[in-house]
């Protein structure tokens, strides 16, 4: 296949042209053509100069480039390890971030220990950075909670499966801040197929009319589930942020310097009082959406080859090298560590005890509630019935 | 009986569920050129449970519609597109995805046909996969029939079994008024045979599915093979259960409950869904009020507890199972 790079501002018909679903396989844009899209680091791993943004990683010491390498090299561990776990039977269910992270490592760093993440189902990556034990993440999936941490002690919210209802509780939170004279700021992950949904659009009208310090970080992946980004707009998605009356930017979301560099950009805008931003983070699903689907319905092969090359871990190695910012020591030892978590994940998932039954009737109600208390009854003397009988 | 076998042979044939409301929806878009598909995923992919599968590519994408991510927009617009004379059929890709597009089914679809003096017709399709018992995350299992069946100016149905799937598809299609379509989806697979010529009983009577005489269980959906296990099972206890499946929730078909319970006397109404003011909540109250001197026992309810729907592994004890629904049966019988 060859990738298209002529047309990478044009936007492409949407539904009712009888073309569009034979040819959005084969003519996909290519991001390190588009001119309007933010790259620091090119697929071959070349820094390039850019006046806007460099500011926001100048200072950045080469532990700092070891340190994103290594947060994007465990977090696709991680993410391997769990979708096998998912084909072992150990979970029910697993949403792959494969591909993507530099988008999540790279917005995740930026953020402060006071911000406050909004996240989907698939910020595995941005929880890595936010301190959350990966082994907390993958209750929900393998069917024993559904949550299971405590947002407030990372600052990171609970998976929200419906899509784009996040946005507005981000928007609310950071009404909230602004509220309290803080200077946190909130981020808010959605994806392309999210853009379609109401409350995204209503989480941008409110963060825009209150000002809200809120930034909507959008990772398109170019496909939800089946559908082609082309299904859900005809302008780029960073665009839709000018008609709410403030400003969007499409990054390389496979260039962790630059999700870095904008996400600070827009995060300071955030603290200072400016408002809400829209990042587009322009990048690409590698694997299924989710364990339950098959891509190959729906999407050629070439495509994900022409995304390989731009692979956000393979480009950031590359610069390191040429820059003699890591020896093989370095890769060596990533190496080790990457398969002891996988190691030590693989155990705390089979490890993971199924939740006692009663828990179906715990945390119902902060106050309780009568007939909770009531059904839990009846369900202790059914239980206990089986027992009297010897056990079933 | 013999013209049916005979025409079995030539018209019958064992499908799945899903391949059935496919094998439908294919027959609607065939007969009929104002009837759509549209839902997220339902064009190439088939939808996630494949049930439009094939569909887009022998109908056409003006046809067979993959919309943006969107139930609110997917609801909205199938209204529009009714009131310029289409049909169309909108798929709400799992239960718990619902609830964006409440909004314009509560307050537009329902209430258009009263509000126009009964000028306006809205026969558009909303089709529902519900129901647990596949394992899956939150927001996938849940059976929220009873916040549709409240809402007059909507019917709601659910088929169990393949055969049903098929023709209780074709006469929503064909209603004038909206119709919530749910699918029992853990039932997808199974397989039954379906006669595509037999003219089928009206959309929304009740069918007893096995004949008893100590008991009636109520059921609709996924649990009328639960209660056929069940009916089986208490058979062997020498109890002789009469299953009886809705099919449709509103309008219910009280006039077969209370026909089986006059011969019964006794009735255990099974759903997924919560107990609490749940479809057997209104049935428990009119069938109390129809047969009060018939009954030998209170109306027994088996169903969800009021709760959230479970994580995964909670599920089978969350879920009406054979256990409990004999349990609740030992009660009715103990009276």
């Amino acid at each position: 296949m060859t990738v298209e790079s002529t047309a990478a501002r044009k936007p492409r018909r949407s539904a009712g042209t009888k073309s569009t679903a034979g040819k959005t396989t084969t003519a996909r844009k290519s991001p390190s053509t588009d001119p309007q899209l933010v790259q620091l680091l090119t697929p071959e791993g070349e820094r390039v100069k850019n006046a806007e943004y460099d500011e926001y990683v100048a200072g950045i010491t080469p532990d700092e480039l070891r340190g994103l390498y290594r947060d994007m090299v465990l977090t696709r561990r991680f993410d391997a390890e769990a979708t096998s776990l998912q084909r072992q039977g150990e979970l029910g269910l697993w949403a792959s971030l494969l591909g993507q992270e530099a988008a999540q490592i790279g917005s995740g760093r930026a953020t402060r220990e006071d911000d406050y993440v909004f996240p989907t189902y698939r910020e595995h990556g941005v929880a890595w950075c936010r301190g959350v034990d990966p082994t907390n993440l993958l209750g929900m999936f393998r069917g024993v909670n559904n949550g299971g941490w405590d947002p407030s002690s990372n600052n990171f919210h609970l998976y929200t499966i419906v899509i784009g209802s996040q946005t507005l509780h981000a928007t609310g939170y950071a009404m909230g801040i602004t509220k309290d004279g803080a200077d946190s700021a909130v981020i808010a992950y959605f994806g392309d197929g999210a853009s379609s949904q109401g409350d995204v659009a209503e989480s941008f009208t409110f963060s825009a009319v209150y000002n809200a310090p809120v930034v909507f970080f959008c990772q398109n992946n170019q496909w939800a589930i089946s559908e082609p980004t082309e299904k859900q707009t005809r302008v780029p998605l960073y665009q839709r942020a000018q008609g709410f009356g403030f400003p969007g930017v499409r990054v390389d979301g496979n260039d962790v310097l630059a999700c870095l560099a904008v996400t600070k950009w827009a995060l300071e805008r955030a603290r200072r009082g400016e408002g809400p931003t829209l990042v587009e983070a322009y990048t690409y699903r590698m694997g299924a959406h989710t364990t339950s689907d098959d891509p190959t319905k729906y999407r050629a092969d070439e495509e994900r080859e022409a995304w390989e090359a731009k692979d956000p871990i393979l480009r950031l190695r590359r610069y390191l090298e040429a820059s003699n910012h890591a020896d093989e020591g370095f890769f060596a030892e990533l190496e080790a560590e990457s398969e002891a978590l996988g190691k030590r994940v693989r155990e705390a998932v089979r490890a993971m005890p199924d939740p006692d039954h009663f828990a179906i009737f715990e945390n119902v109600y902060a106050d309780g509630h009568a007939l909770v208390d009531e059904e839990r009854a009846q369900f202790a003397a059914y239980q206990a019935s089986f027992a009297d009988e010897g056990g079933h | 009986m013999a013209e049916a076998v005979t025409s079995k042979a030539v018209t019958s044939k064992s499908m799945a569920l899903a391949k059935a409301i496919n094998e439908s929806l294919r027959r609607a878009l065939e007969s009929d050129p104002k009837v759509l598909i549209m839902g997220e995923d339902v064009g190439k992919l088939g939808g996630v449970f494949r049930v439009t599968d094939g569909l887009q590519k022998d109908f056409g994408e003006s046809r067979v519609i993959d919309t943006p991510l969107a139930e609110s927009g997917i609801v909205g617009t199938a209204i529009g597109l009714a009131l310029r004379g289409y049909r169309p059929v909108v798929e709400i890709q799992f239960d718990g995805f619902v609830f964006p597009a409440y909004d314009q089914i509560v307050t537009q679809l329902a209430k258009m046909h009263a509000r126009s003096l009964g000028k306006v017709k809205l026969p558009v399709v909303v089709r529902i996969p519900y129901g647990g018992g596949i394992g899956a995350v939150e927001h996938h299992s849940e059976s929220p029939e009873a916040l549709f069946a409240h809402v007059s100016g909507l019917k709601v149905v659910s088929p169990s079994n393949a055969s049903d799937a098929y023709w209780m598809m074709q006469q929503a299609i064909q209603s004038d008024d909206p119709v919530i379509f749910f699918e029992p989806k853990r039932r997808y697979w199974d397989k039954a045979e379906v006669n595509t010529e037999a003219i089928p009983g009206p959309l929304h009577k009740a069918q007893v599915v096995r004949e008893g005489t100590d008991l009636t269980l109520v059921a609709y959906g996924p649990m009328v093979k639960l209660c056929q296990e069940v009916a089986a099972a208490a058979a062997e206890e020498g109890k002789s259960l009469e299953v009886l499946d809705l099919r449709s929730i509103s309008p219910l078909d009280f006039d077969s409950v209370q026909a089986s319970v006059e011969k019964t006397r006794r009735l255990v109404v099974v759903h997924e869904a919560p107990v609490f003011l749940g479809s057997g909540a209104e049935i428990a109250a009119r069938i109390t009020e129809r047969c009060f001197y018939h009954l030998e026992a209170p109306v027994l309810r088996v169903g969800g507890y009021h709760a959230p729907y479970p994580p995964a592994r909670l599920e089978e004890e969350y879920l009406p199972g054979l256990d409990r629904v004999l349990d609740a049966v030992d009660r009715a019988l103990a009276y």
